[in-house]
Formats: structure tokens, C-alpha cells, sequence
């Protein structure tokens, strides 16, 4: 598919890099010379310079043949704009990154006017996967399959428990039948484990667990399963405001701490009594525990500096037992992140870039079957969501354990009729079903895909 | 340095070189000289060797600039040196620094030969020699590129050094379709050329080996006058053709897209045009008055301007005899060159432009000494990274060129012969005057002399920077 993204920033290059793997046709626009320069050596991308609502760049970008146009520059009404003009010369699919709220809220009255195809808000986007987590306490990490019906948690698996040295096998039996683990992160390494692999403490291990099973399961597993009732934040930015508005109505209590006396003005404004806006220095150790950090149920860094963030939530798992989630924007040190005890991870950028990925994904409907929706659980791992529309030769109607399914593979959940469960090797995916699967290949497309050729 | 990266590129070129030696063979086959088999036994020798070389693909592809830089260099080097293997081993040049000057002449694009009589060389031979212009005219990396599977996103970096000019951008958005767009252009043309050449009856053999002089501006000719002993007609079709292939190869994608207001609203290749026609005139008029001809014979004076701007090399005439106004024009037009990526040489008329556009940016600032203006080409502004590189480029491009004129002294020819070697050869034109003027060739300067004449041909061809990092004691050093 040929691609064109406006703007370079952290969300365009990390789309550009992901987008280019996908084998897209990737074209850049920016006004920086130097940003285009630095990712014209490191991907294999064509770049233009300019402005990209300019009807003169598109042109010569070649808006005209482009499949889709992607518009994440910082301004958000220079991405509606882009979207319209390119709307306007080419016949393409329009995303536009809108970060305003008030646009945000209102855009739905003129997204068909604009040509708009999606538009998405970074801060917004990373303030409901953070709400999600708050929501369920022993998750470090937690996705959404099947418009909420099937959720996949990760839990790192502490000393002592229940499932340290159980066989996958015996999950089954042994907690909930449907549950199913289907990713282990252990060191460095992801696995896609088969029923013989065995789970070690200090393990990741992602779950899919249909939603109504989950107290129970959690129960079983001897997580901790105390709801959270407040939360503390470092930080007063967009996301912050965001999370505020969202946990309120999950009747969570917030604090918000931050540093700038106007913005905690404007703040307690929008906000009015749903929030306690504390002015101060959230890096001040006596405020911390001034406001209560021992005692909060849960903390997160979203101050503006990722060493900040990091360094509060290291601060935070020392005094406190509080769930942690860290805002990290720049995840170039992944690794180094990953052992740090910070708890969840955010980076707003890659979950824009994964909502935006997951859009292209769909967008190439081949008939038969066709991906539905995708996640990215991390830079390796991918969940995919296809809709099986008609009978695929070789697939549809043979039980499970006879497909010759690829290596790290896994076949995790069926929706069938909105019936959801977890597949044994028994059964079998028919016509109409939505499979999910999950496995370390990258960009599969088609269901025809999860077998060996 | 990412050892394993380099020598895996360089495997591929030798391969790819070791499949297209196959070609002179078949050319001995077809005109039943027996010299010209060796080709095939030296093609599967080489083809060997490269596959051995790249038998463990890399695992680290990831590489950069400098990479980049010596993998050209070498590779080139590399390509001239089992270039000039056939002409050794078969005895058709018998000395290995001769046969490297011929080879990296043909490679460049160059033209300038050490043989006194082209037409006692085999066919098979003459047609190595024209085919290295046409694999060198685009170069052989931007080939390579076609096949290769590792073309990440850092195979920009091979372009980069090896493509003509101050900028070198990307056509489409991957490299490797970039690289085949820019092939399948260069083919076509050469197709339209070769087929127009026959409609005039110009002998096949002939014909194919002109395209291969006039595609890749390189000037190899099959006979001792050159181009003189052809019809007007062929002549003609040369002189337009060496103009084409002169010309921005982003004309030509842009003529292909039909966007044909932005083809020719590239400001490089208007300049060519204008210089190309000023070149003529001042000619035309300097022969007509001071030359003594009432009527000078303008498709003469065409096909000359137009072989020596694209640094092509061919010629009609003796232009040794023409009047001093007329051949100072010539040795000027040398210098400017032709459009940055082409396939022809010289300082490029780009590069030019840009110094004349900081001419009058730098004269506004003395006049108006807070003034602020940035130099803008094709209606965008030149970051001042690469007007830094330009002007740098030029400033080494004069010490490379005096240096040269010092050793190549030492043979004590004249001052006109050694300076117009020198610009012949790197400005990669091939014809000098005087002692190498179009009717002469290089082969009376010493071992030493053509040793540096082909250090500045591929300095030349690569434009300077790739060789001086190849020579860098820097580049060799752990993180240096």
C-alpha cells in the first residue's frame, strides 16, 4: 500500500519504522530537514520536505496515487487540514492525530465533511489503557479482544505462587478451563509456550481470560484482587486530565499533583470536586509522603520527563505497595526499562502507532478471511483478530490439534455467535467464527496464513 | 566497520560482474575469434570465487555512511581489477597497470585508451571495454541494489555515495524499486537509441557498442577516427542521445509520470540547455571569424559540445585543430559537466549553480551586511550542510587536480597535454588536447602517471569523497 505520513515526530517515525516493515510504500512530509534526513538513513522511506496541508507538497509527494494519508504532526489543525486537501486531490483514506479536547470531543459533527477515515488523541488513548489497568489491579498489562469479551492480562508471576512450576497443561485443570496462557516473557526472551512448557517465578505470563471468568481466576490464582479506590498522580498533563474524567466514573479518587500553579488552576476548573489538585514539586520527597504514597492503591508517573517518571516509580515501589504505571515516551533503552521495577509501562506514541498499524492492518480486506482487529502486546508479539467469512480450504472444520499451525503460534480464543471460549484440541473453526491468535510472526494477513505452507 | 556487510556486498558485485563477462563471449562466438573464449572459463572462475565470498549472508546488516562510502570505493576498486583481468590473461593488453587504466577508463566512463590501434583489438574485447561504460554509466551498486535481498533502508547510503551530484534523493519510496525504475529508464533509452542507430544502417556490432559509449557518456570508440568515418545521421542521433543521457534522470521519471511541469522546472537542466547552446555559439562564431570557415559545420560543432560537456568523449572532428577561443570553450564545458545524476562526469552544472547562487547570496551580504537570504534551487531551500559539502567538494576536486599535474609533469609533455590529461580523465571526458587530443591517446606517459590518471578517474566517477574515506587511515581504525 502506498503511505504517506505528515510529520516526524516520535508518533510519524515510529509509524514510518513500523509501517515500512509491514513492506508499505512509506512517503514522509516534513517542514524539518534534518528529521527527514535522519529517517531517510535509517529506513527505506522516501521523504519530502514542506508543509503537508500544502497542496503543492501532497502533489509532489504523490497524494494522488496514495492508498492512505496519515497526519501526526504537532498541530492539530494542520492535520485536519492535510486530511482535507489530500481528501480533496487524492482518493485515499485520511487519519488524522487530533490532540485538542474540544476538537476532539466536537470533530464527530464534521469527521464526514473533513473525509476523515479515524482520527485518534495519543493522550486520550494512553489515559484509558491506564484507566483499564487501574480497573484491574494484578494486571501489568491488559488488552481487549472481541469488543470486550476476551481480555488478555499479563501477570509476572511472584515467589510463591500458586502457578510456579505448573505445566500449561495443567492450568486447565488445575485453576480454569478457560484460561489459557498464551505468552511467557522470561528474561529477555518471549515464548510461545505448548502444553509441555512449564511456568517459572519471575515469569510474565499473558492470559486470555474470558471477562466474566476473571475474578474467579484471580481468585484461583491468589493475586491480589483489592480494588483500587485511589490513585495517586504525578503529573497534570493532558493525559493526566484525561484519567481524572475516566476514574471519576469508575469512582475512583485522584490526586493529582503538579507543579505549575496555572495549570492546577485551570485543573481544579475542569475538574471541579472529582479531583484533590495539589501545587507542588512532585519530585518532593516530603510531599509525596505528605499526600499519602504509602498508602495510595496506586501511583503514576506522568510528569513530562521519562527519567522523572521513572525515578518517582522507583521511589514509589520502595515505600509504598501501590500498582505502578510509568509514562515513558521515549522507550529506546526498552530493555533496561523492561528489568526496572516501575510496573506498567505507557508510551502514548506506540499506543497511537498500534491503534493507526491495527487500522492499516484491516484496511486490506482479502476475501475469505480477514483481520479484524490487532493488537501489539510488545514489539514482538502480536494478537490478531481474523474474521472467518467463508469455508478456507484446510482450515475451517479440522480440529485444532490436526492443523499443522506454525511455530510460535497459538489459537486463543473463538467467538462463536458471541459465544466465547477457549479451544482445546478438539475443536474445530468454522464459517463465521472470530479467531483470535496470537504468535511472534509478524504482519500476518489473512487466516490462510497461521498454517505451514 | 561492519566487516561481514562489506565483503557480502562486494561478493555480489563480483558475481554479477562474473555473469555479464559471459556477454563478450557469446560476442566471440558469434564473430568466431577463439581469444574471445577465455571469457567463459574467467566467468565461471569469478563467479566461484564471488559465491564463495558471499556464502554466510551476514547477520549484523545494519550499516551506515562510512560503510557506504568503502564499499562503493572498493567495490569499484575491485571491479576494475577483475575488469581487467580478460584483457591480461588473453594478452590483447598485456601489462596488468595498462589493462587497469583501459578497464577503469571503460568503468568510469571515461573513455581515455592507451591503445594505438583500436582495430587490431577483437571484437569480443572491444566490447568488454564499451559494455563497462554502460554498466559503469549508472553504476554497478545501483545494480546490484536490483538483485540483492538485503536492501534495507541504509542502502541509501550506497546510492549515495555512488550517484552523481550534490543531493542524491530517492524516486520512489523504496530503494530497491528506486534502483529499478533508474535501470529500466537507462534501458529503454538505450533500446530507442540502438534501434534508431540501425534505421541508418549503422553495423550492428557498431551500433550496440555506441549505445553503450553514448548511454553511459563514457566514448570508447570500435574505430581509430571515433565517430568521423559514420554518416551525418548517426552522427546526429549520437549528438542528441550524449545530450539525453546527459541529463537529470529525474527528468526522465518525471516525463514518465507525465508530470511535465516539474520536468522542466528542474533548474539544472535548463542551465545545461542554455550552457550547451552558448557552448555552440561562441564555437559557430569563433570559427566563422577567427577560423577562417565561412560556414562552419554546425552538426560538427553539435556533436562536439554535446560529447564533451556529457563527458562523453566521442569525436567528429580534430578539435585539436580548431582555433583557441573554440577549444578554451571546450576544455571550460569539461569543468561543468553535465546534470548532476546522470550518468555523465565533470563537476556537474548543479554543483555549479549552487556556487554562482552563493555568489550573489554572499555579494547581497556585503552590500547589506545584516541581510538575510538562503540559496534556494527548484524552489527549495539548500540546507547549508550541502552547500558546505559542495564547496568543499570543489576545493578538493583543485588540490586533486594540481597534485596530478605535478607527477603527471614529470614526463615532461607539454603544459597543454598534461593539464588537459588531467581534466580529461577526472572530469571523466577520455580526449584531452594536444598530446591527447582526440586523435592521440595515453599511452606514452609513464606507469606512474596512469597509475595516478586512475586514481583520478574513479575519483572522478565516484565524485572524490568515497576514495579520500577509502584512504582515511580513520576509517580503518577501530572506532575511529
Amino acid at each position: 500500500m502506498k503511505i504517506i505520513v505528515v510529520g516526524c515526530g516520535k508518533v510519524g517515525s515510529v509509524l514510518a519504522e513500523q509501517l515500512n516493515k509491514e513492506n508499505h510504500e512509506v512517503t514522509v512530509i516534513d517542514s524539518n530537514a534534518a528529521k527527514l534526513e535522519a529517517m531517510l538513513e535509517k529506513l527505506d522511506v522516501q521523504s519530502y520536505m514542506g508543509n503537508g496541508s500544502s497542496y503543492k507538497v501532497l502533489m509532489s509527494a504523490g497524494v494522488k496515487n496514495a492508498d492512505l494519508v496519515i497526519a501526526v504532526t504537532s498541530k492539530d489543525e494542520t492535520n485536519l487540514l492535510c486530511c482535507l486537501m489530500s481528501r480533496k486531490v487524492g482518493n485515499c483514506h485520511t487519519i488524522a492525530r487530533v490532540r485538542d479536547f474540544t476538537f476532539y470531543d466536537e470533530i464527530n459533527i464534521i469527521k464526514d465533511e473533513l473525509g476523515l477515515s479515524m482520527y485518534v488523541n495519543p493522550e486520550y488513548e494512553a489515559a484509558r489503557e491506564i484507566a483499564r489497568l487501574v480497573q484491574v489491579p494484578s494486571a501489568m498489562e491488559l488488552d481487549v479482544f472481541a469488543k470486550g469479551r476476551v481480555n488478555m492480562v499479563g501477570i509476572k508471576i511472584e515467589d510463591g505462587s500458586i502457578l510456579d512450576g505448573m505445566r500449561i497443561i495443567d492450568i486447565r485443570t488445575k485453576i480454569n478451563e478457560n484460561i489459557l496462557a498464551c505468552i511467557i516473557e522470561r528474561g529477555g526472551d518471549t515464548i510461545i509456550p505448548n502444553g509441555g512448557d512449564f511456568i517459572r517465578k519471575g515469569d510474565n505470563v499473558s492470559f486470555i481470560v474470558p471477562i466474566f471468568e476473571m475474578t474467579r481466576v484471580f481468585q484461583r490464582i491468589g493475586a491480589v484482587v483489592k480494588p483500587i479506590k485511589n490513585v495517586m498522580i504525578a503529573g497534570g498533563g493532558t493525559v493526566a486530565y484525561y484519567l481524572a474524567v475516566m476514574l471519576k466514573m469508575a469512582h475512583v479518587k485522584v490526586k493529582i499533583i503538579e507543579r505549575d500553579k496555572k495549570r492546577c488552576e485551570m485543573l481544579s476548573e475542569q475538574l471541579s470536586d472529582d479531583a484533590i489538585i495539589i501545587n507542588g514539586d512532585a519530585t518532593d520527597r516530603e510531599l509525596l509522603h505528605e499526600e499519602g504514597i504509602e498508602s495510595t492503591d496506586a501511583f503514576v508517573s506522568l510528569t513530562n520527563m521519562d527519567e522523572e517518571n521513572i525515578m518517582l516509580s522507583l521511589y514509589a515501589n520502595e515505600v509504598s505497595q501501590a500498582k505502578l504505571i510509568t509514562k515513558v515516551n521515549k522507550i529506546t533503552f526498552n530493555n533496561v526499562i523492561k528489568s526496572l521495577p516501575i510496573g506498567s509501562v505507557i508510551s502514548p506514541k506506540n499506543i497511537i502507532a498500534e491503534r493507526i498499524i491495527r487500522y492499516v492492518r484491516t484496511f486490506k480486506n482479502t476475501p475469505g478471511s480477514n483481520v479484524e482487529s490487532l493488537y501489539r502486546i510488545n514489539e514482538n508479539v502480536e494478537a490478531i483478530e481474523f474474521k472467518v467469512s467463508e469455508p478456507v480450504k484446510n482450515i475451517v472444520d479440522i480440529p485444532l490439534m490436526d492443523l499443522k499451525l506454525k511455530s510460535d503460534l497459538i489459537i486463543c480464543s473463538i467467538n462463536r455467535k458471541g459465544r466465547v471460549f477457549t479451544p482445546n484440541g478438539k475443536d474445530t473453526i468454522q464459517t463465521g467464527d472470530l479467531v483470535i491468535v496470537v504468535t511472534t510472526h509478524a504482519g500476518l494477513n489473512d487466516l490462510r496464513e497461521i498454517v505451514e505452507e | 566497520m561492519n566487516y561481514a556487510v562489506i565483503w557480502y556486498i562486494i561478493s555480489w558485485v563480483i558475481r554479477v560482474e562474473a555473469l555479464f563477462m559471459l556477454l563478450p563471449g557469446m560476442v566471440g562466438l558469434i564473430f568466431g575469434e577463439r581469444s574471445g573464449l577465455i571469457f567463459f572459463p574467467l566467468a565461471a572462475v569469478f563467479y566461484v570465487l564471488g559465491y564463495l565470498l558471499g556464502r554466510k549472508k551476514p547477520d549484523r546488516t545494519r550499516f551506515y555512511a562510512r560503510e557506504g562510502f568503502v564499499v562503493v570505493s572498493l567495490s569499484w576498486l575491485v571491479l576494475s581489477a577483475v575488469g581487467a583481468v580478460p584483457f591480461v590473461v588473453s594478452g590483447t593488453i598485456p601489462h596488468p597497470i595498462d589493462a587497469l587504466f583501459e578497464i577503469v577508463s571503460g568503468f568510469t566512463t571515461t573513455g581515455a585508451s592507451i591503445l594505438n590501434d583500436v582495430e587490431a583489438m577483437p571484437k569480443a574485447y572491444l566490447f568488454w571495454r564499451s559494455f563497462s561504460h554502460w554498466l559503469g554509466g549508472m553504476g554497478i551498486l545501483v545494480f546490484v541494489l536490483v538483485l540483492m535481498p538485503i536492501a534495507g533502508g541504509q542502502s541509501i547510503h550506497l546510492i549515495r555515495a555512488e550517484s552523481t551530484g550534490p543531493q542524491v534523493g530517492k524516486l520512489l519510496p523504496r530503494m530497491q524499486r528506486t534502483a529499478k525504475s533508474l535501470y529500466l529508464m537507462y534501458f529503454v533509452l538505450s533500446i530507442v537509441q540502438f534501434i534508431l542507430l540501425l534505421c541508418f544502417k549503422m553495423p550492428a556490432f557498431d551500433a550496440l557498442c555506441d549505445v553503450f559509449g553514448t548511454a553511459g557518456t563514457g566514448g570508447f570508440g570500435v574505430r581509430g577516427d571515433s565517430m568521423a568515418g559514420y554518416s551525418a545521421a548517426v552522427q546526429n542521433i549520437t549528438t542528441v542521445f550524449m545530450l539525453v543521457f546527459g541529463i537529470n534522470f529525474n527528468f526522465f521519471f518525471y516525463l514518465a509520470n507525465l508530470r511535465f511541469r516539474a520536468a522542466f522546472g528542474i533548474e539544472e537542466v535548463r542551465w545545461y540547455f542554455v550552457i550547451y547552446i552558448l557552448a555552440c555559439a561562441g564555437i559557430f562564431l569563433n570559427l566563422k571569424f577567427v577560423g577562417g570557415e565561412s560556414a562552419p559545420d554546425l552538426h560538427h560543432i553539435a556533436f562536439q559540445v554535446s560529447s564533451v560537456m556529457t563527458s562523453t568523449g566521442y569525436s567528429t572532428v580534430d578539435f585539436d585543430k580548431w582555433p583557441e577561443f573554440a577549444k578554451t570553450i571546450l576544455v571550460g564545458i569539461m569543468f561543468t559537466g553535465a546534470c548532476a545524476g546522470s550518468t555523465g562526469g565533470g563537476i556537474k552544472v548543479a554543483r555549479f549553480v549552487l556556487y554562482v547562487k552563493q555568489f550573489k547570496v554572499k555579494a547581497a551580504s556585503l552590500l547589506h551586511p545584516r541581510s538575510v537570504s538562503v540559496v534556494k534551487m527548484d524552489g527549495q531551500r539548500v540546507d547549508s550542510e550541502v552547500l558546505h559539502t559542495a564547496n568543499t567538494f570543489f576545493f578538493i576536486y583543485s588540490a586533486i587536480f594540481a597534485v596530478s599535474m605535478f607527477i603527471l609533469s614529470w614526463d615532461n609533455m607539454d603544459f597543454t597535454t598534461n593539464f588537459t590529461a588531467v581534466a580529461a580523465t577526472l572530469n571523466n571526458i577520455g580526449p584531452g588536447l594536444a598530446g591527447v587530443g582526440p586523435a592521440r591517446n595515453f599511452a606514452e606517459y609513464s606507469y606512474l602517471s596512469k597509475i595516478v590518471m586512475i586514481f583520478d578517474m574513479l575519483a572522478g566517477r565516484l565524485e572524490i569523497f568515497p576514495m579520500l574515506v577509502l584512504m582515511a587511515p580513520a576509517t580503518w581504525k577501530r572506532n575511529g
